[in-house]
């Protein structure tokens, strides 16, 4: 089967764009994209879009009648907070099969702003304080908290990797907050669910991000290979089962199992990682998935945030971005956008944050539901 | 042991039964090819994917604390701050709820800590006007056996 590569990428500022319709952003990502590799719409065999509030409103399309209508496939794909990355998932595969050589994947989100409403069920009791907290934060504090209870990892140490993340944005332009939060400025924000301070809780945001997917040797025909990385791994997995999943919302499993496959598909492991983007929805899962992607043993993942480890200049940076706590979480868009971070780095184009020497890179984002989705993408030599 | 749904009153939870008499229940499944207990009733065990040999069981309403958060910010009109918990019931299942009758500190709330499910009517009405019934966690009473 052939190679895949990505070949054109770009990503709007994420920020509030009340003024401006879901298909206006997503076609400006689109546009950036395509304009990033030197093609036009006429040259897609197919478009994937990456959204989640209006996916019953095929945005795919309406994009398409503002960027070139040329009558391509246009699949609207929606999977939680994994929707960006099952898109480009999904164009892999259709590239993978020999059905397309090249594929536009567009990921947009308008958010709501404040507390998500999960859903479920419409008989008009809330349950919400009732059934414990369905609330985002919480389902996340919690899982933080399983993994302090079981390690004594601190708030202070959850706290850490905000100020981290915010330290990030600070060099990416593209982030809606560029702004330094010291550790004390985190820790007595607004408390919304223990451990998470307002300031650990991922931005949500409008923004979208968009990438071009060819076969590698349409890329080398059409002399683009300079440019492009390579898909060295795209692993999708659903929630295996676990004992306590019903009622604690288990990130691990899912990510463990994808990463496992990930790693194995790229042969790889995790020290030959040179950065990674993954999905810091709130300070307490980005601890977990230390441990989850195997850049330490279990119970490390505290230690690893102490020695500054993940930081820019340490061992393995994470969210050089800013991550989804600085740079934001426009959910359709975010999958697609840890891509194009990544990409920005392998292309030695990241500026102020470049992770030096940057060959591969790793994308992670988890759905609830729950799903799983990661990338490793490997500069062209 | 199947679940009861009464036509007066509604339930907080698919693995809540409320029948018209008698008190409510906690409704598990157990499948009889891995042994793991399940939340509710099922067509086939989410762990092994059986379908043959799963026995409807009703869960207890003892437990042990296993997670929480304390929660300060939620929809308008909750009231805050409250734990939101994740016990482990006697004999399995494991169930997310709220734990009263603490205080709300993450700092003196153990994992371990013995807890009691109390059923409880709740303050609110379906949307074809039935009152509500539900659970909570409150810490084990232990002093009343001893």
């Amino acid at each position: 089967m052939t190679n895949v590569v990505i070949v054109g990428t770009d990503m709007i500022k994420f920020g509030r764009f009340p003024d401006r319709s879901i298909e206006a952003l997503g076609a400006e990502a689109a546009l950036m994209a395509l304009d990033d590799c030197g093609l036009s719409i006429n040259d897609m065999d197919a478009m994937y879009c990456g959204n989640l509030m209006y996916a019953p409103h095929m945005i795919g399309q309406r994009i398409m009648k503002e960027i070139g209508q040329t009558g391509i496939p246009v699949m609207n794909v929606t999977n939680a907070c994994a929707t960006g990355a099952a898109a480009i998932r999904e164009a892999w595969i259709g590239i993978k099969a020999g059905v397309y050589d090249t594929v536009l994947c567009v990921g947009v989100e308008k958010m709501p702003q404040g507390l998500l409403d999960p859903g479920g069920e419409d008989d008009g009791i809330q349950r919400e304080g009732i059934l414990g907290s369905g609330l985002m934060p919480c389902v996340f504090a919690e899982a933080g908290m399983e993994h302090s209870l079981k390690y004594g990892t601190s708030f202070e140490q959850f706290a850490g990797i905000s100020v981290k993340n915010h330290h990030h944005s600070t060099m990416n332009p593209k982030a809606m907050y560029q702004i330094e939060t010291p550790l004390e400025m985190v820790m007595e924000a607004e408390m919304i669910a223990y451990p998470n301070t307002k300031l650990m809780c991922s931005v949500n945001v409008d923004g979208s991000a968009a990438a071009v997917l060819m076969s590698e040797d349409k890329a080398r025909d059409m002399g683009l290979l300079n440019r492009a990385v390579r898909i060295k791994a795209s692993a999708l997995t659903s929630d295996p089962y676990s004992q306590r999943n019903h009622a604690l919302s288990d990130w691990n499993s899912v990510t463990r199992l994808c990463a496992r496959q990930a790693y194995e598909q790229a042969g790889c492991k995790p020290e030959d990682i040179d950065l990674i983007e993954l999905h810091d929805c709130f300070a307490t899962a980005e601890m977990l998935h230390y441990e989850n992607l195997g850049l330490c043993e279990d119970g490390q993942a505290g230690r690893l945030v102490d020695e500054g480890e993940t930081t820019l200049g340490g061992r393995i940076p994470v969210n050089v971005s800013g991550g989804l706590l600085s740079k934001g979480h426009p959910i359709g868009a975010t999958g697609i956008a840890n891509v194009v971070e990544i990409i920005t780095h392998l292309r030695d184009e990241a500026a102020e944050r470049q992770v030096k020497d940057a060959r591969l890179g790793l994308t992670h984002v988890v759905g609830a539901g729950a799903a799983c989705a990661i990338h490793i993408l490997e500069r062209i030599e | 042991m199947t679940l009861e749904l009464s036509n007066d009153r509604c339930s907080v939870a698919p693995y809540l039964s409320v029948p018209n008499e008698g008190p409510p229940t906690l409704i598990g499944t157990r499948c009889g090819v891995c042994d793991e207990v399940l939340l509710g009733e099922r067509v086939a065990c989410g762990n092994c994917g059986g379908r043959k040999s799963l026995e409807a069981v009703t869960l207890s309403v003892k437990g042990k604390l296993y997670a929480f958060s304390v929660v300060y910010r939620s929809f308008p009109g909750v009231e805050t701050p409250f734990v939101s918990a994740i016990v482990d019931l006697e004999g399995g299942g494991t169930l997310k709820g709220t734990l009263r009758n603490v205080e709300p500190d993450p700092h003196s709330l153990k994992q371990g800590m013995p807890v009691d499910v109390v059923f409880a009517a709740i303050d609110q009405k379906d949307n074809k006007g039935r009152p509500c019934t539900g659970y909570f966690f409150e810490p084990a009473d232990q002093d009343q056996w001893g």
